[in-house]
C-alpha cells in the first residue's frame, strides 16, 4: 500500500462500502470514522445517498465535521426526530452503529454493562438499535477491537443478532446486519449468521485479530482488506476531514 | 379565548404525589427546567416521569422525586450520559421501562389517539421484552407476522417549554426539531406550557411561519411565562445549550460533596434567584 495510508483512513474507506449497493436512502452515521465515511461514499460512488446534518436536516452537500446545518452546507429536507422513526419504519435507511458488546451473532450491546435491575455501568440504554435492527440494515463500527467488546454473550441485546432475528419470525424479514468495521478488521456473517472475518488490515497480525476476539474467529488466509484510492486519499484530507479528527478515534 | 396565564409555583401547586408526569423536549434540548425546578421545590414525590430524558430526569431522581421511569433513553448529548440518573441506576433503586425510543413514541401515540396499544416492529428479538415484562406481542389478523404490542402511555400531566405562546396556549416552536411536545400534549390530561414569552396572537406569526404553530390551546391547561426556562438546555433560536453549565451540572453530579454544594448555590432559591446563581457563575467563569 501507498506508505503513508493510516489505519484510519482504511477504515473510513471500508465505512464507506458499507453504502456501495445503498441506492437512495438515508445514511446515518454514528461516530466520526463512519460518517467521513458515508460522505465519502456520497461524494465517490453512491452520490443519490441522503445524508443528514445529525440534527434536523437533509444535506445535498455534508456540512463541516462535527458541525450541523446551522454551519454551511445546503439543505435540502427537513428530518426532526419524529420523521426519522417515521423513515425507520419505512426501512428507507441504514445504520451504521458503535457498540459497547456484540456477540458472534452480531447481538449488539449499548445499553448497560451487568444485571438489569443494578447494572454496574449503566451506559446509554437501547436508544433506536431495536427498531434500527428490525426497519433496515445495520452495520457497526468498533474503534477498539478487544475481547471486553467481542463477548460470547452480551449483557443486553439492543441491537437484534441474527439468531434473535430469526427465531423472531417472519416480522424481521427486514433485519439486515451487514459488516463490521473495526480498527483491525472487516467482520461478516456467514450462512448461519456467525460472525467472520471478511478481511484484514494491511499491517495488522492476523493473529492480533483473533487474540482481541472474545469469541473463535477463523482468521486463516483473510485477504487484506483494500486501501483507499487516490481520489478517497485527497477527499478525507483535504475536504471531509482537514483537520484529522479521525486520528481522534483510530491513531496514527 | 380563556386566559390561561399562570404562575410557575401555582402550576406546580397542582401536581401530586404518584402522579404520571410527561416531560418535553429531548435530551438536554427545550426541556421545561424551569417547571421541573419548580417540582423540585414541592414536596411531591412517588412520581412516573415519561420522557425522552436528559438532566430534567437526573434533577429529579436525584432529589428523590421519581418512583418509576419510562423513557427512551436518558442522555445530556454533548454529555453522553446523566451522571445522577446512571448513579441511581446502578445502585438499583429505578424502576423504569426502557424503550427503544421508537416504541416509546408508538406508546405516546397510543395514548394521544385513546388507544390501549399500538403495534410495531420495533423492540422484537432485543432483550427490551425480556427487561419489560409487561410487554405482550400480538398476531396480526392478516398475515403471519407478530407485533410488539406497545401499551398506551397516557400522562396526568404533560410540561413542555415553547418559545412563544398566547395567554390562551397555543404554543410555537421556532427551533429545527418540535421533538414530541405536541405529541406529550394530547397524550395528557393537562398540559401546562411554560415559554420564553407570552405574546399577543396576532403577533404569534411574527418570528416564524404557520408551521411553527403545531400546539393547540385545546391541549392545553395553563401557560407560564419562564424567560430561559429551559436554561440550561437548548431553547433554539432564543438561546443554544450552556455548555459551561452543563459540564459544571455533570462534574458536580458525580460527587455527593460537589453535588450538594451545587444544589445549595442553584437549587435552594427560587427562579429568580437561579439564573441570579447561572450569571454570578458566568461572570466568575470570566474572571478566571
Amino acid at each position: 500500500m501507498a506508505a503513508d495510508v493510516t489505519l484510519a483512513e482504511i477504515c473510513v474507506a471500508a465505512c464507506s462500502d458499507t453504502y456501495r449497493e445503498s441506492g437512495e436512502i438515508l445514511a446515518h452515521a454514528v461516530g466520526i470514522i463512519p460518517t467521513i465515511g458515508a460522505r465519502l461514499a456520497k461524494l465517490t460512488h453512491s452520490p443519490d445517498l441522503v445524508l443528514s446534518d445529525g440534527e434536523a436536516f437533509m444535506m445535498s452537500e455534508p456540512p463541516p465535521l462535527g458541525k450541523t446545518a446551522a454551519a454551511g452546507g445546503v439543505i435540502e429536507g427537513w428530518a426532526p426526530f419524529r420523521r426519522i422513526f417515521d423513515i425507520v419504519a419505512s426501512g428507507r435507511r441504514q445504520s451504521m452503529m458503535g457498540a459497547s458488546q456484540i456477540d458472534r451473532f452480531g447481538n449488539q450491546n449499548i445499553s448497560l454493562i451487568g444485571d438489569w435491575n443494578k447494572p454496574t455501568r449503566q451506559l446509554i440504554g437501547v436508544r433506536g438499535a431495536p427498531g434500527n435492527t428490525a426497519n433496515h440494515r445495520v452495520d457497526y463500527w468498533v474503534a477498539r477491537h478487544s475481547p471486553r467488546l467481542f463477548v460470547e454473550a452480551v449483557d443486553m441485546v439492543s441491537g437484534v443478532g441474527n439468531d434473535r432475528a430469526r427465531a423472531a419470525g417472519p416480522a424481521l424479514r427486514h433485519h439486515h446486519l451487514g459488516v463490521i468495521v473495526t480498527n483491525l478488521a472487516v467482520l461478516g456473517y456467514d450462512d448461519d449468521g456467525a460472525v467472520t472475518v471478511l478481511s484484514i488490515h494491511p499491517g495488522v497480525d492476523p493473529a492480533a485479530v483473533a487474540e482481541n476476539t472474545g469469541f473463535a474467529l477463523d482468521v486463516d488466509g483473510a485477504p487484506a482488506t483494500r486501501v483507499p484510492t487516490e481520489e478517497e486519499l485527497r477527499l478525507i484530507r483535504e475536504e471531509l476531514d482537514p483537520r484529522g479528527a479521525r486520528t481522534r478515534e483510530v491513531p496514527d | 379565548m380563556p386566559n390561561k396565564k399562570i404562575g410557575l409555583s401555582d402550576a406546580i401547586a397542582s401536581i401530586e404525589s404518584g402522579m404520571t408526569i410527561g416531560i418535553g423536549g429531548w435530551g438536554s434540548r427545550r426541556k421545561p427546567m424551569a417547571a421541573v425546578r419548580e417540582l423540585l421545590r414541592s414536596d411531591v414525590k412517588d412520581l412516573t416521569v415519561v420522557a425522552f430524558g436528559g438532566p430534567d430526569v437526573g434533577l429529579l431522581v436525584a432529589a428523590g422525586k421519581v418512583r418509576k421511569l419510562i423513557y427512551g433513553f436518558v442522555s445530556l448529548d454533548s454529555i453522553p450520559l446523566d451522571p445522577l440518573f446512571t448513579a441511581a441506576r446502578e445502585r438499583g433503586e429505578l424502576e423504569i421501562n426502557e424503550y427503544d425510543e421508537g416504541m416509546f413514541v408508538t406508546g405516546l401515540r397510543a395514548a394521544a389517539s385513546r388507544l390501549s396499544f399500538l403495534p410495531t416492529v420495533a423492540g422484537l428479538g432485543s432483550d427490551v421484552l425480556a427487561a419489560n415484562p409487561h410487554l405482550k406481542t400480538i398476531a396480526s389478523p392478516y398475515s403471519d407476522d407478530e407485533y410488539v404490542a406497545v401499551p398506551a402511555i397516557p400522562l396526568d400531566v404533560a410540561f413542555i417549554h415553547a418559545n412563544r405562546a398566547d395567554s390562551g396556549g397555543n404554543a410555537q416552536f421556532l427551533g429545527p426539531d418540535p421533538y414530541f411536545d405536541d405529541l406529550f400534549a394530547m397524550a395528557a390530561k393537562r398540559t401546562f406550557v411554560s415559554t420564553e414569552r407570552i405574546v399577543e396572537t396576532r403577533d404569534l406569526l411574527n418570528q416564524g411561519s404557520f408551521h411553527t404553530l403545531m400546539l393547540s390551546r385545546m391541549y392545553v391547561t395553563g401557560v407560564i411565562e419562564t424567560p430561559r426556562g429551559a436554561h440550561f438546555t437548548t431553547c433554539e433560536p432564543d438561546y443554544g445549550r450552556d455548555e459551561r453549565f452543563q459540564k459544571h451540572y455533570a462534574a458536580s453530579a458525580k460527587d455527593p460533596d460537589t453535588w450538594r454544594a451545587f444544589a445549595s448555590e442553584f437549587l435552594d432559591g427560587d427562579e429568580a434567584g437561579y439564573l441570579e446563581a447561572v450569571d454570578r457563575f458566568h461572570a466568575a467563569q470570566e474572571v478566571k
